[in-house]
């Protein structure tokens, strides 16, 4: 067993955290903390910390500078070796803020997105150190393919 | 979330139509109050986990977490998803959604707000069969290259 890494698994509201939760045995026995926007998320992830953001879309990007502002708190704070995320938005923006740290990032771009990437996936793809799709036929260089939560 | 009146709405006429069953709807941000269904910004998680469970049937726009939530409850699901044209989300991806996980046993799709209220009378009086049931995690060979790409770190 290799000594464990600080884990970083964020994502934001509804089916992004359901799949997190859906991957936890990746990192069990390694430090994590968990980080999402409904604080009642915490009876989810007990005993594992959960810290919360507040949440930004391309529909109230307005709200940007909040989420970047409880982003760069949550890194700051976590210290992160590794982030794994499950999207969206402000989770590109920690992978973003990360990456001149030499954090290793995964983004796992949601399953909801079958057809084409996300468009924070693709964001995700100039940043994070690994993208993949939970979808084979989306799989193109360097975008992989894993498996999928369900 | 953005709102999604068009939903909310179909399901307020639905429980107006149908007053001996009772109806409950999250509406979120919406702007659409429901007159004849009991309305709820927000159901924090566990308790919103344990509604599913406990209601004859479950309604949504065509999200995973919804998706997800019905499915480990074993509960058969009808979905209607936003839109784009309609304000209702920042793309068409739910259209995807339910053309590629819509398919499984136990889940609905509905076209639109009609055919929404038609189904959810037909699947109240005979839901079919449920979703197959799933392990609680996701394959073992996918999040052990997830822990593999962890541990190179």
């Amino acid at each position: 067993m290799p000594p464990p890494k600080r884990i970083l698994a964020i994502a934001s509201g509804g089916g992004h955290f359901v799949q997190l939760l859906r991957l936890r045995p990746a990192w069990q026995g390694h430090d994590v903390t968990y980080a999402t926007v409904h604080a009642a998320s915490a009876s989810d992830v007990a005993p594992a910390r959960l810290l919360t953001f507040r949440d930004v879309s391309r529909a109230d990007w307005w709200r940007l500078p909040l989420a970047l502002w409880d982003i760069a708190g949550i890194l700051l704070r976590v210290r992160p070796q590794v982030i794994i995320t499950t999207g969206a938005l402000p989770p590109l923006l920690a992978l973003a803020l990360a990456r001149p740290f030499g954090v290793r990032t995964l983004w796992v771009d949601s399953i909801a997105n079958s057809e084409v990437l996300s468009g924070s996936g693709r964001h995700a793809a100039k940043v994070a150190t690994q993208v993949i799709t939970q979808w084979r036929d989306l799989a193109i260089s360097p975008v992989d393919h894993w498996g999928s939560v369900l | 979330m953005m709102p999604f009146d068009r939903l909310v709405r179909a399901m307020d006429e639905w429980a107006r139509e149908n007053p001996q069953v009772p109806v409950e709807i999250q509406i979120g941000r919406g702007r659409y109050e429901p007159r004849h269904a009991r309305c709820v910004r927000l159901i924090p998680v566990v308790e919103y986990r344990a509604r599913v469970a406990a209601a004859s049937l479950f309604v949504a726009h065509a999200g995973m977490g919804s998706i997800i939530a019905a499915i480990e409850a074993g509960k058969p699901l009808l979905m209607l998803p936003r839109l784009q044209a309609e304000g209702e989300h920042n793309t068409d991806h739910q259209l995807a959604t339910a053309r590629s996980i819509g398919a499984r046993p136990g889940l609905h799709i509905a076209a639109d707000a009609a055919d929404l209220k038609r189904q959810a009378s037909a699947l109240l009086s005979d839901s079919g069969a449920p979703p197959a049931p799933i392990a609680r995690f996701a394959d073992s060979g996918f999040t052990n290259r997830i822990r593999t790409f962890i541990e190179a770190a």
